[in-house]
Parts: structure tokens; C-alpha cells; sequence
């Protein structure tokens, strides 16, 4: 073994292979975000208004509760399907009427049940968290995740 | 200490073990908000919390990897660091930053994305820090003797800085976000920084073993081969449910399921340097942290990442506590551990004292390692219960966790056994002067070290 795995021929496989393995790592990079932009998520246009929810979403760190499409914390519940788990998906009046009751009835003070801050979120910002989180649930996540429980 | 520049990682270990205890007390909390949900509730909410645990935890092990970087560089090259200057300059950074993103994150002002919720400013700091840093060891380098310990830290602490500017960079669209995102969060823990883990576990076997440097040397190349081989493809393990390509469903379980292959070469190596070198080194607590580190990490990467990686697994258990329970346990073995190895072996040399306060170490190592076991043992259950109800059955969320308390309890006990650990550790490294327990086995005098090359 120590004649034929020499410590440079260990050093040049190691830096080839690691050359080799980024460069197609990259190559398909490329090509996810083209698929990304063109086929998952063209399903709704990415609108000022949804750029606005994002940024809204990201302002209160909601993915230190929650998770969206399986990523964030596990303390508050899925939302990358939550306009489909209350049936609005296909409904912008009536998700954003949803989502504003909800986030207006925060906190719920309840004794021993995890309590969600409430949140000074105006007409606008709400309007485009609840059209963000429409456009997140039409992208095509291989049918991710099983049920609408999420 | 061989050359006086050594002594700047001393004030980096120290910023580190402040940050893991600000960490540690973190997790408690959020720990004990699952068990009590109302408490703080509205003062210091859950998210801030975690926010506090997690960036904390990834400041320190960075911190910590700076200081074992300015600590092993001058023995590896053989001279001293290029500018003492710039490396307290960057820690000086390092400090204002870390202390003006948890104010921030006090009153509310912080980023969205995991992890990465750093205002700009601190961001920015982080980036001016890392070039500092990246110059003066660089230079420190370039300029003394090549080792592949050298290389091999010098390539992976390069690498995750160039990776961190996809920290600044958000796109619109939530996929190509999360997409990017991964190449900070999943090319730091799963490639660049097991670059630098390998790297430094070289460095204390070489010092602890006296097995010889071509060997060590040798078989560093061929574990990080492996991790990177693995590492980078098994990005994809992270792209099956985020919009990505279904490709990824198959890159992504294959060569991520090849990932156990370096953290099992990392333990295999550590233990058999262990048993082929002759020395009988006085520093048995440092030597428990990396043999500890190699053979948790196996467990906490290798095997509980192997559980949920597959994609026909992934499907059901994506996101729940399965995942919790092996984020713990990973970064625990393979960062929190060697890290805190590197300070076991290092402290006593940068104070001038024996390998002191063994004992006490080695508790805090079985206290922290039996908390965080008995954690991922615990999360792991509930995961399995909550995969189940949540994703088999359809329950919704808040039903399904409501089943979960008994766990949660569980959970906030092995935090607290964790957390005594680690201020154990800290006392051990900074106060007791002597012995409290005769050591018969002190082979050779502390500052023998260096010997092996």
C-alpha cells in the first residue's frame, strides 16, 4: 500500500478529484438555476409585491420559528404550503384576509401553548407576505411534502 | 510556547469559550421555552433566541479555528506569524462585530435568512476580518516551511472565506435563495471546514502520537480527498425539496451517503495513530477531545446524517426533529469538540503550566458528551413519533407536538448536564493553578512539544 499510494500521489488525487467533482458540481448548479427560474417556480410571476413579502418575512426572522419548504426551525409550523393547507392558494383576497386575521390574533397568550409576537405589519407589507407565501406554494417541490399538514 | 506570536491564539480561545458559554445558555433557554412555551414570550421571543444560539455557536467555532490557525502555523512553517498587529485587529473586528449583531438582534434588527441574519455592517466586518486573517497567515506560510498540514488548512480556511460572499448575496426568488444560501451553510460544514477539522486533528496526532509526519501526512491527503470527493456533490442532499431539479434526488443520495466515508477515515486514523505511536504524552485530555471528536463526529455527521439522507427517507422525515437531532450531534463531534481539543492541548502550553486540571477536563468531556448523546437519543425518538404522526398520518403540527412533551423535558435535562459541562471546561482552562488529583503518568515535560516533526 505505502509504495503505491505515495503522500503526492495522495496530494494529486486529492487535488484533481476535488477540480473534477467542482466543476460538475458547478456545471449543474448552472443548470438548476435555470431550471429554477424558467420551470419550478414560473407557476406565478415574482412580482414586487411577493419581492415585498420576502423582505417582510425576512425582517421578523420568521424562519427562526418557523420552516419553509423544510428549512428553518421546527418550533412553528410548515409554510411553504400553508395557503394550501387553508385553502387560498388560488384566492389573493382571501389568503391575505386569512393570513391578517391570523398575525392580528397573535399573541394568543394561551397558558402552555407556544405563543407567535405579534407583529406591526401594515396593509401593504401584509398583502405581500400573503402573495409571497402564495407564489412559495406553487413551486414545484417534487410533491414535497406529503400532505397538507406539511 | 516555541515562538511568542503563538500567544495571540490564547485571546482567541478566550473569545471562543465566552461565545460557547453565551451558546450554551442560549440553548438552554430555547430549551426550556419547548418545555414552558409562555416563557419570554414576549420579551426575548423563541426567534431571537435561536438566532443568539446558532450565530454564537458558528462565531466561536470560527474563532476558535483562527486561534488553532495562529497557534499551529508558526510550529508547522517554523517562524513566527507575519503581523501580530493584524491578527489582534481581526479579533478586535471579530469582537465589535459579534457583540453589535447580538445587540441588534436584541432590539429586533437583524437579517431573515438562517444563520446569516448578521446586519450588513457585520457582515462586512466578518469579510474585512477574513482577508486580514487570510493575508497574514498566507504570508506567514509563503514565507516558511510548506507542510501538508499547511495546505491543507490554509486551502480550507481560504475556501470557506471566498464561499462566505454568498452571504451576500439574496435573490428574489426563494429557491435560487435557498439554493445559494446552501452554498455558505452546507460547502462550510460538510467541505472547507472538515478541510480545516482534518487539518488540525493531523496536527494534535502529530504532536500527541510521535507517529511519523509522512504517514500522518499521507493519510490527511486521502481523508480530505474523500470529504471533498463526497462533500460537494452531496450538496444535493440539500436540493430534493426546494425547487431544484428531481437529479438532485439521486446525486444527492449517493454521494451524500458517501460522506460517512472521510468521518469514518477521521476516526479509523485517529485511533490507530493512537495505538501505532509510542509516546506517552502528559496532555490525556487533549488526546480524549480528538480521539472524542473524531469518534462523535462518525456518530453525529457519519451515521445520523446517513439516517435521513436518503430521499425516499428524506421525504417523510425532512425538517422535523430527526433533523435537530443531528445537527446537535454533528456539530458537537466534529466542531465543538475539536475545537475544544485544540484548546485542551494548546491552553497550558500558552500559559506556561502543566497540562493541569486533567480531571476536571476529562468530566466536562463525559458531561458534555453524555448531554449531548442522551439530546440526540431523545430528539431522535421524538422525530421518528412526529415523521410519523405529522407526515404519515397527517396530523397537523401543533397536535402532533403536543404528543412530544415527555421529549422535550427530556431534552431541557441533558441541556443542563451540557451546559455544567461547559462551564466546567472553561473553569478547568482558566482557573485551578495545580493538580487537584497526583499525576503518576507524566512522561515528559509540557513544552516537549514539537518533537514528533
Amino acid at each position: 500500500m505505502s509504495e503505491v499510494l505515495t503522500k503526492s500521489r495522495a496530494r494529486n488525487i486529492f487535488y484533481g478529484g476535488s477540480l473534477f467533482f467542482a466543476i460538475i458540481f458547478i456545471i449543474l448548479t448552472i443548470q438548476s438555476h435555470l431550471y429554477i427560474v424558467n420551470t419550478s417556480t414560473a407557476g406565478m410571476p415574482l412580482t414586487q409585491e411577493v419581492i415585498l413579502g420576502k423582505h417582510v418575512w425576512e425582517r421578523h426572522s420568521c424562519i427562526n420559528c418557523h420552516s419553509i419548504h423544510g428549512e428553518g426551525a421546527y418550533f412553528a409550523p410548515e409554510v411553504g404550503n400553508v395557503m394550501t393547507r387553508w385553502g387560498v392558494l388560488d384566492d389573493p383576497e382571501a389568503a391575505y384576509e386569512a393570513l391578517d386575521g391570523w398575525m392580528k390574533a397573535m399573541p394568543t397568550g394561551i397558558e402552555g401553548r407556544r405563543q407567535m409576537p405579534f407583529f406591526e405589519i401594515n396593509e401593504e407589507e401584509m398583502r405581500g407576505l400573503a402573495e409571497f407565501l402564495r407564489w412559495a406554494d406553487q413551486t414545484n417541490t417534487q410533491n414535497w411534502p406529503p400532505n397538507d399538514a406539511g | 510556547m516555541k515562538y511568542q506570536s503563538q500567544k495571540v491564539a490564547y485571546y482567541y480561545f478566550l473569545a471562543a469559550m465566552a461565545l460557547f458559554a453565551i451558546q450554551v445558555l442560549g440553548g438552554l433557554l430555547a430549551g426550556w421555552v419547548y418545555v414552558s412555551p409562555n416563557f419570554l414570550s414576549e420579551l426575548l421571543p423563541f426567534n431571537i433566541i435561536r438566532m443568539l444560539h446558532t450565530n454564537a455557536l458558528v462565531v466561536w467555532l470560527l474563532l476558535g479555528f483562527f486561534g488553532a490557525a495562529y497557534y499551529l502555523l508558526p510550529e508547522e512553517s517554523e517562524r513566527e506569524i507575519h503581523s501580530v498587529k493584524l491578527a489582534y485587529l481581526q479579533l478586535a473586528i471579530m469582537i465589535i462585530g459579534t457583540l453589535g449583531a447580538v445587540v441588534s438582534y436584541l432590539f429586533r434588527i437583524h437579517g431573515g435568512r438562517e444563520f446569516l441574519e448578521q446586519p450588513l455592517w457585520v457582515k462586512f466586518g466578518i469579510l474585512v476580518a477574513a482577508l486580514i486573517f487570510l493575508f497574514n497567515i498566507t504570508m506567514t506560510v509563503l514565507k516558511g516551511r510548506k507542510t501538508a498540514i499547511t495546505n491543507i488548512l490554509l486551502m480550507g480556511l481560504w475556501l470557506l472565506s471566498l464561499l462566505w460572499l454568498f452571504a451576500f448575496i439574496n435573490p428574489d426568488n426563494l429557491s435560487l435563495d435557498k439554493m445559494y444560501w446552501w452554498f455558505v451553510v452546507h460547502l462550510w460544514v460538510e467541505g472547507t471546514w472538515e478541510l480545516v477539522m482534518a487539518s488540525i486533528l493531523a496536527f494534535l496526532l502529530l504532536k500527541m502520537t510521535g507517529v511519523d509526519r509522512e504517514v500522518i501526512e499521507k493519510w490527511l491527503y486521502v481523508i480530505v480527498a474523500t470529504a471533498l470527493f463526497s462533500g460537494i456533490l452531496g450538496t444535493g442532499h440539500h436540493f430534493y425539496w426546494i425547487g431544484t431539479p428531481s437529479y438532485w434526488q439521486w446525486i444527492g443520495s449517493i454521494f451524500s451517503t458517501l460522506e460517512v466515508i472521510p468521518f469514518f477515515a477521521m476516526m479509523t486514523f485517529a485511533f490507530v495513530m493512537v495505538w501505532r505511536g509510542r509516546k506517552n504524552h502528559p496532555n490525556k485530555a487533549a488526546l480524549l477531545w480528538a480521539l472524542g471528536s473524531a469518534t462523535v463526529a462518525f456518530f453525529g455527521a457519519g451515521v445520523w446524517g446517513f439516517l435521513h439522507t436518503l430521499h425516499g427517507v428524506n421525504y417523510y422525515s425532512h425538517g422535523t426533529q430527526i433533523t435537530a437531532a443531528h445537527g446537535h450531534l454533528a456539530f458537537y463531534g466534529a466542531y465543538v469538540a475539536m475545537n475544544l481539543a485544540v484548546f485542551s492541548y494548546a491552553m497550558p502550553i500558552l500559559r506556561g503550566r502543566d497540562p493541569y486540571n486533567q480531571v476536571l477536563n476529562m468530566i466536562s468531556f463525559w458531561l458534555m458528551t453524555g448531554g449531548i448523546a442522551f439530546m440526540t437519543f431523545v430528539l431522535t425518538f421524538a422525530g421518528t413519533i412526529q415523521t410519523h404522526m405529522q407526515r404519515v398520518l397527517g396530523e397537523y403540527f401543533m397536535d402532533v407536538q403536543d404528543q412530544l412533551d415527555l421529549f422535550y423535558v427530556m431534552r431541557f435535562a441533558s441541556g443542563i448536564a451540557v451546559v455544567l459541562g461547559a462551564l466546567l471546561f472553561i473553569y478547568a482552562q482558566l482557573v485551578p493553578r495545580k493538580e487537584l488529583f497526583g499525576s503518576k503518568d507524566r512522561a515528559s515535560p509540557p513544552d516537549a512539544e514539537g518533537e514528533a516533526a
